[in-house]
């Protein structure tokens, strides 16, 4: 049993961290990626994504623990596993005086197990993959940031490979550019690759991954498929009124614990988690209306995955680094 | 049984020749390689356009060894130049080139997309320096090549009379300038390899090149003070100016074999320090 799932997970680490100084940056994490699947890395800017994804690949070594990659432990295995791993790696960088096509060149050569008879082909097809075909033969300073992470891609896709790791494959880009990234991620995903793929933005994982791992701090928070993990986050209700506190108290005596935050207050709500309680809907907007609440609109939310992501990892300035 | 459907991962390239043919083409399409070999081609004709504009004549042995002979023969302005360059222009233009070699890649962020190609690190290692060794014979034929051109065309050709007073003629001299070219350019081998090393140590290549520059000048001070003469022999810089001895009839050998001795030294301690730095460096970069 225990055989079975090592052998169906892509990325496994077991205790796996790094110390700079006396500073975790990436603090004991069991990662497990099911091969076939896409699989978010979520966590705030400094929580440990980008180190971890180089000890996943070699560049840095741990400080403890263990690390599998396509099932052969990392570094020791790294040049039988890297050349079946495409990566993207804290963005693209390039040589900034040679085309895009010639760095995919530089980068190809460099791969010890490519063979140079099909070099240019695989680049060219790498490039049309990406949609840089007629970019070409232009000098990299030249291309935009979203040109430039798309050759980050194509270099990745030199080679068919059995793994993608992509660390914030979007980040600084246009919304124009971050829905052409997002669609060549989908597309590489309905091939059957496995694709590991980091950002700070939930929207991002939510709308790509059907796994997730979320990052706080060097540690993981939470990890699974992305409906359990919405599962648990908790049904609420929203009312919208101008008596916020009518609303609230007849709310408190139905046994519910209202949220008042100033944003809410602003809006003109009162929210409230539901928990465990068995209310319908229907009983409490009875209930407020009977004691001549008004109300202007009424909502059951399902747990939405944004909340889950902010009680998990905190929200803005509170972040935990 | 992960699913390595994919048929990478057979044949091994361990010379990495194609890895040292892009290493070329990088840096030989870079304007900064043309710019420094330009400006090494330019040390022999300066002193030519010097010498020729000068109407005073040298007394024998005044300024740099040879300057008396270059307007007497076009074929000495090349070993003058050589002479010229060797204590700070050749070395500042080898510690551009192999202090560039790590750290460069480091700075622009290349150097993680090589070791995830993946490249092998002692093989990244190996064909940076044959390219750091490459630039360095550029550079003296460069220096070699511009000297015999310009001296052809400001002053006399013909036999060259030699330190010994013995007379070679002009085709055995112009093989003689390609032996000096080759023994300078051994000579900044040591060089190469201590600036391999110091590229490893960081992010920054200018730093890097900075370092090297410093290491090549505190060699050659320490092989002025007499106090120092036991260590010497075994400087980085000690037989940099030995090639003189090659303008001797019979030619004096000695100098060139202690100086590849020392320089396969420096190689293989710079070397195995480079190696053992870099196979096991966190590559944060
Ligand atoms: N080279 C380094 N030296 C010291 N600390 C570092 C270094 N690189 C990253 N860190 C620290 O490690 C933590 C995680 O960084 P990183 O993995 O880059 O986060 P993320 O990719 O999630 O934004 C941060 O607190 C960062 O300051
Ligand atoms: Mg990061």
């Amino acid at each position: 049993m225990s055989e079975l799932a090592q052998d169906s997970l892509a990325i496994e680490t077991r205790s796996l961290t790094k110390q700079f100084g006396s500073h975790k940056a990436v603090n004991s994490i069991d990662l497990a990626v099911p091969t076939g699947s896409v699989f978010g890395f979520l966590g705030p800017n400094g929580s440990g994504k980008t180190t971890t994804i180089r000890m996943l690949l070699g560049l840095i070594s741990a400080t403890s623990g263990e690390v599998r990659v396509l099932g052969q432990t990392m570094p020791q295995n790294l040049n039988s596993v890297l050349p079946k791993v495409g990566a993207l790696v804290e963005g693209p960088a390039f040589y900034g005086y040679l085309s895009g096509e010639a760095n995919l060149i530089r980068l190809d050569s460099a791969d010890q197990f490519a063979s140079s008879k099909d070099r240019i082909e695989r680049v060219r097809a790498a490039l049309e993959r990406v949609g840089l075909s007629h970019a070409a033969k232009k000098k990299v300073h030249a291309y935009s940031l979203g040109m430039k992470q798309r050759l980050g891609i194509a270099n990745a896709l030199l080679q068919p490979r059995d793994l993608l790791i992509l660390d914030e494959p979007t980040n600084g880009l246009d919304p124009q550019g971050t829905r052409e990234v997002r669609n060549l991620v989908r597309s590489l995903a309905s091939t059957g690759t496995t694709i590991f793929v980091s950002s700070h933005l939930l929207a991002e994982i939510e709308q790509l991954c059907s796994h997730v791992a979320v990052m706080s701090a060097g540690q993981i928070v939470a990890q699974g498929k992305i409906e359990d993990l919405r599962k648990e986050g908790e049904t609420r209700i929203r009312v919208s009124t101008p008596d916020l506190d009518a609303a609230s108290a007849v709310l408190v005596a139905l046994g519910l614990e209202p949220i008042t935050t100033m944003d809410a207050q602003l809006r003109q709500e009162v929210v409230a988690p539901l928990h465990d309680s068995k209310l319908e809907g229907d009983k409490i907007v009875a209930a407020l209306v009977k004691a001549k609440v008004r109300v202007s609109g009424f909502a059951v939310e399902e747990p939405s995955l944004e909340d889950r992501f902010v009680s998990l990892t905190g929200e803005g300035f509170d972040v935990v680094q | 049984m992960s699913s390595s459907n994919n048929p990478v991962a057979k044949i091994k390239r361990p010379l990495g020749l194609s890895l040292l043919a892009t290493e070329l083409s990088v840096m030989f399409r870079r304007r900064r390689t043309y710019a420094m070999l330009g400006a090494v081609a330019l040390i022999p004709i300066f002193l030519a356009i010097a010498v020729r504009l000068s109407s005073q004549v040298l007394a024998p042995g005044e300024g740099p060894p040879f300057l008396d002979r270059v307007t007497q023969n076009g074929l000495f302005v090349g070993f003058t130049a050589m002479i010229v360059g060797i204590p700070l222009f050749l070395p500042l233009t080898i510690a551009v080139v192999s202090g560039d070699t790590i750290a460069g890649e480091a700075g622009q962020g290349t150097l993680r997309y090589l070791l995830t190609a993946p490249v092998g690190r002692a093989r990244l290692l190996l064909v940076k320096f044959a390219g750091a060794a490459t630039f360095v014979f550029a550079a003296t034929l460069t220096l070699m090549i511009s000297g015999a051109l310009i001296g052809a065309a400001l002053f006399p050709v013909g036999p060259v009379t030699l330190l010994s007073g013995d007379v070679i003629s002009v085709p055995e001299s112009l093989l003689r300038a390609l032996l000096v070219a080759a023994y300078v350019s051994i000579s900044l081998l040591g060089l190469s390899a201590v600036g391999l090393f110091i590229s490893t140590l960081t992010d920054v290549p200018v730093g890097a090149m900075a370092a090297i520059v410093t290491v090549s000048t505190v060699s050659q001070i320490l092989d002025i003070l007499p106090q120092l003469s036991v260590i010497h022999p075994w400087l980085l810089s000690h037989n940099w100016l030995g090639f003189v001895s090659l303008l001797r009839q019979p030619m004096d050998l000695s100098s060139f074999g202690a100086n590849v001795l020392v320089q396969l030294g420096y190689i293989a301690v710079f070397g195995s320090l480079a190696y053992s730095r870099f196979t096991t460096k966190d590559i944060l970069s």
